[in-house]
């Protein structure tokens, strides 16, 4: 049974996506939708749990065996990403789209739902698959769906946002194709690991130079490395706000692990960091993303393109801790991956709860909101504490693999970079608390109240679990942990 | 048995936050719920002294968060100590709170009311924990649980306060608490707390003092200058909070934090031996002084005194860095002696602020002799900031300064010790002096009070609808003597019974320093 998950993995909701189209009735398909998330959750769980114990499954799609066929291939990483994806869509579905924020009328939501499990199949596919040429095809399946649901925001803007991020993917995709076709032109294969091993002979090539050029361009535009992120914040802005809460927890997540699959598993850490020293680009700029982006987040009036500078910095640290080249980076990077996305997402749901009630995401139209809508606003401020990385938040556990990482390495000052940047998180986050609980309520904060109890439990969910996340770290430290290190090949 | 009371003692002060917020609507018993839990929190930290004393040290461990770093609480004599103070002085706080908020016609009560549990909670949490993650994760607590309190009053000051606050200690933790400890945790790949040191032979040459001052710095509670500059700002909070939180639980966290490096992390011996603590011997001397210097010309009652827990935070670090066993246990007593000390001198200035409206030192003439009890509750306890008898403050300035003696190149700082108690009488007895024996100012401010003084004091709410107190039950009603009108009951009771506590502090001494002797272990 065991070995048919990966396949099933992806299969149900990419089955799942077009039966909404003919149930049609919202609540049936919100329910339907939910199910079938639920149920991806239970099978990544199955597969992560399996992984920890008896090591990778592979599948061989069709029968046909790899090298020739497509493999799935799901080892501790690829189990621990899907369930991430799973899990943050089995909280987000529940919640529905938030009506409010879209642009369709009611009787059309069922295309919300088909493009989110079509989103979500294609960041599964990505997550869980063996072949170069298979990531493509699923980075081409998420990006389509996503362009759908960001242009979903309610505003005219939320098309030209979804148009830039449309032409920027595009240009993404298209580089990641290149550089399978150039890795397959050397190689002659496309299965991720026979790849590596054919690669070796030829590594001094200019071909494979340009084809890991091309690549990580690719890829690096997909998760918004800055400076190529310049479609992220317009995306998340107007997208809806439950559309910016999955897409910010889980597809620039997955992106990040394709580049690191890239750089571990078709490349080799040692022609990567060994011979072309991609750490010398990548430290820099990410450092560059830590900063700018907390900077940037300080100065917004919006409280979703906040949270979208701030997931600019966040992405930061994550391809940091691949930059370091050593388990502990990695681990820290594998962490913040699972943390940034449970308190990113949560934090978008408190905003989407709030553009609920008070129709506006101005931090302005915000002021004395701790006494209307208490919850939320504790919400927020958890959310904002795992942010800045308070120990006891999520925050916390993958600020410590990164500090710990780089002191390891004897680069004192690059903790110390590590532990400024997070003070600016402070900054952003502080900006919004003090409006929220100083500023005396405005007319429109008087005449509002709290959000029905169907939209707060499943940011409590969230929220509450980048606290339980925070101190009891079994399952993501240990896991990323194990992760790391399979995807380093010293497992 | 004593691990269970550990337990208790840390989960009643949070356990009883969401029974607070359910009584929201009912304040009475809402406050009264409160003090229950404090009484009930205070009962199992004393339950557990008759063992702690007897050599225990009891032990939990939650679970393992990073490899060899548990969530665990470990309580030993200092971190016992440390509770006491915080868990002991919740009461007197509470009651003395309601007063005050109460009289202050104070809005947000539930919110002030439950950030000052989780605070407690917080200190708990400090004291009784194992090593130093556990350590930093409740420090942190403590700083956000805070910040709705200081920022209390919601207007720009209290907002500009609270980013100075946040500001400062924030950013010390993070970028040189935090820095050192995971620092140490790569070092010496543990970081509980054992006696004799987890650093000797680990570390040598300049690090010791480059760590030694990332912990000390980065400890930001412990107000040491340059970083002081949150506790005079924080004082816009109302005074329960100056009194409880900025005497009592915050800033001794810092100087807790610190003492608890310098005998469990690094050793009394590898600081001895290397003289990693010279320069911060220095540091702390110099904030001594410049601070009691400071407090000498300040008016406002309440930034003087927050200067002198400035100086007196750094009798405690000095105490600490000079590594003798008698200073760190002389510092380790300190921290009680002041706290009992300070926390009676912020009610008197509170019981000031309500009762008559008096916020500067150069208004208080005449009032000793309106409210003899509550100003001699004050000259006690400023006997012991100074370190006279019968203040129990003399007592760990004694050891403190013992400690400075056991080396010549340490002399100086015997004469610190006794340069700064003079300073400490010309900043605290100019108070007694003017409140006893200076006639009452007759100001535009003050001339309704002046009426009062000498017309019928039962009457006087009346015949001054003007006056901003809210509740009529609490306006100061104690007529005793003609002219005397003490503060409401609910305010003068905590401000005798922790002057009599300066009392029995000096009294007990010799039990503390016994108590506390277990920490320095075989220290030479």
């Amino acid at each position: 049974m065991n070995a048919h998950l990966p396949a099933l993995q992806v299969v149900l909701p990419l089955l799942a996506a077009p039966v909404c189209v003919l149930l049609r009735n919202r609540r049936v398909v919100g329910v339907w939708a939910t199910l079938i998330a639920w149920a991806s959750l239970a099978i990544a769980i199955t597969m992560l749990v399996h992984t920890m114990e008896h090591g990778t499954i592979s599948y061989a799609l069709g029968g046909w065996e790899s090298p020739l066929g497509i493999e799935l291939r799901v080892d501790v990483a690829n189990a621990f990403l899907a369930t991430i994806v799973t899990g943050i869509a089995s909280i987000v579905l529940p919640y529905g789209p938030g009506s409010a924020t879209l642009a369709i009328p009611q009787d059309r939501q069922y295309l919300f739902y088909t493009a989110f499990l079509l989103c979500m199949t294609g960041l599964l596919g990505m997550s869980v698959t063996g072949d170069a040429f298979n990531v493509f095809v699923f980075v081409e399946i998420t990006s389509l769906s996503s362009y759908t649901l960001i242009a979903l925001g309610k505003g005219r803007r939320a098309l030209t946002a979804a148009f830039s991020y449309l032409v920027m993917g595009t240009i993404g995709g298209t580089f990641i194709l290149l550089a399978i076709g150039l890795c397959y032109q050397m190689t002659g294969t496309l299965n991720m690991a026979d790849m590596a091993l054919r690669l070796q002979p030829v590594m001094g090539t200019r071909t494979v130079l340009v084809a890991f050029g091309f690549f990580v361009v690719g890829a690096s535009i997909k998760l918004a490395l800055f400076p190529l992120h310049q479609w992220m914040p317009n995306a998340y802005t107007h997208a809806p706000s439950v559309v910016s809460a999955f897409l910010s927890a889980t597809a620039t997540k997955v992106s990040y692990f394709v580049l690191v699959r890239v750089v571990f598993t078709i490349f080799g850490a040692a022609y990567v960091f060994g011979t072309v020293h991609f750490e010398w680009l990548l430290m820099p700029l990410s450092i560059a993303a830590m900063f700018v982006g907390s900077i940037a987040a300080m100065y917004q009036t919006h409280i979703k393109r906040l949270l979208a500078y701030s997931s600019m910095a966040q992405i930061g640290y994550m391809t940091l801790g691949l930059s370091m080249n050593s388990v502990e980076g990695l681990t820290g990077g594998l962490v913040h991956l699972f943390n940034h996305g449970l308190m990113k997402g949560g934090l978008f749901l408190v905003v989407a709860n709030i553009t609920f009630r008070l129709n506006s995401s101005k931090i302005q139209d915000m002021a004395g909101l701790a006494r209307k809508m208490p919850w939320t606003t504790l919400a927020f401020a958890v959310g904002g504490l795992s942010l800045i990385g308070v120990p006891g938040t999520a925050g916390f556990i993958s600020k410590w693999y990164l500090v710990q990482a780089a002191l390891m390495k004897g680069q004192i000052w690059l903790a110390l970079l590590i532990l400024m940047s997070s003070l600016l998180a402070v900054g952003y986050v502080w900006k919004v608390i003090e409006v929220m609980l100083l500023k005396p309520p405005t007319k429109r904060v008087e005449n509002t109240t709290p959000a029905p109890l169907r939209m707060i439990w499943p940011v409590w969910v969230m929220i509450g679990s980048t606290v339980v996340f925070g101190l009891w770290t079994t399952w993501t430290g240990t896991v990323a942990e194990v992760a790391a290190e399979t995807l380093m090949g010293l497992r | 048995m004593t691990a269970t009371l550990m337990m208790a003692a840390f989960f009643i002060p949070i356990g009883v936050v969401p029974l607070m917020w359910a009584a929201r609507k009912m304040p009475d018993l809402r406050d009264g719920l409160m003090v229950v839990a404090g009484l009930m929190t205070f009962a199992c930290v004393v339950g557990m002294v008759p063992a702690v004393s007897d050599g225990a040290r009891p032990e939990v461990l939650f679970f393992q968060v990073f490899d060899g770093v548990p969530l665990a609480f470990r309580l030993e004599p200092l971190g016992l100590v440390y509770a006491l103070v915080a868990s002991g002085l919740w009461v007197p706080t509470s009651l003395y709170a309601f007063g005050y908020m109460r009289g202050h016609g104070e809005t947000n009560q539930t919110r002030f009311f439950i950030c000052f549990a989780l605070a407690i909670f917080a200190a708990l949490g400090i004291a009784m924990s194992a090593n130093l993650f556990t350590l930093f994760t409740f420090y942190e607590v403590l700083t956000f649980s805070t910040y709705p309190l200081v920022t209390h009053a919601g207007n720009k000051a209290a907002k500009r306060a609270g980013r100075i606050y946040l500001g400062i200690l924030v950013t010390t933790s993070v970028t040189m608490l935090l820095m050192a400890i995971l620092w140490t945790y790569v070092i010496a790949g543990t970081l509980d707390f054992t006696v004799g040191g987890i650093l000797a032979g680990k570390v040598d040459g300049p690090l010791v003092p480059i760590l030694l001052g990332l912990f000390a710095f980065g400890a930001g509670k412990a107000a040491l200058m340059p970083f002081h500059r949150w506790l005079p700002n924080a004082m816009v909070a109302p005074t329960p909070v100056s009194a409880l939180l900025h005497a009592v639980a915050v800033v001794k966290a810092g100087v807790f934090t610190i003492l608890k490096v310098v005998i469990y992390i690094f050793g009394l011996d590898l600081l001895y031996t290397t003289g990693g603590s010279d320069i911060l011997k220095w540091v702390a001397a110099a904030t001594i002084l410049i601070s009691s210097i400071v407090a000498l010309r300040l008016d406002n009652f309440k930034a003087r005194l927050a200067y002198s827990t400035i100086s007196q935070l750094a009798y405690i670090v000095l105490g600490a860095m000079l590594v003798t066993p008698d200073s760190v246990v002389g510092a380790s007593m300190h921290i009680a002696m002041h706290a009992m000390g300070k926390i009676t001198l912020f009610f008197v200035a509170g019981a000031c602020l309500v009762s008559v409206h008096k916020s500067k030192v150069s208004e208080l003439n005449g009032l000793g002799r309106k409210m003899p009890i509550m100003f001699g509750a004050f000259s006690i306890a400023a006997f012991s900031i100074i370190g006279l008898p019968p203040g129990g403050g003399s007592w760990g300035k004694w050891f403190m300064a013992l400690g400075a003696t056991s080396q010549p190149s340490d002399y100086p700082f015997v004469f610190v010790y006794m340069l700064s108690s003079l300073l400490a009488i010309g900043y605290l007895m100019p108070i007694v002096a003017r409140a006893f024996f200076l006639p009452e100012k007759v100001g535009p401010s003050t001339a309704h009070h002046e009426a009062d003084a000498h017309g019928d004091g039962q009457h006087a709410q009346a015949d001054h609808p003007e006056t901003s107190i809210e509740d009529p039950s609490l306006v100061p009603v104690l007529p005793i003597g003609e002219t005397i009108r003490e503060t409401h009951l609910l305010m003068l009771g905590p401000i005798v019974f922790t002057a009599a506590g300066c009392i029995a502090l000096f009294l007990l001494a010799p039990q503390l320093e016994a108590f506390l002797r277990p920490i320095v272990g075989g220290s030479q």
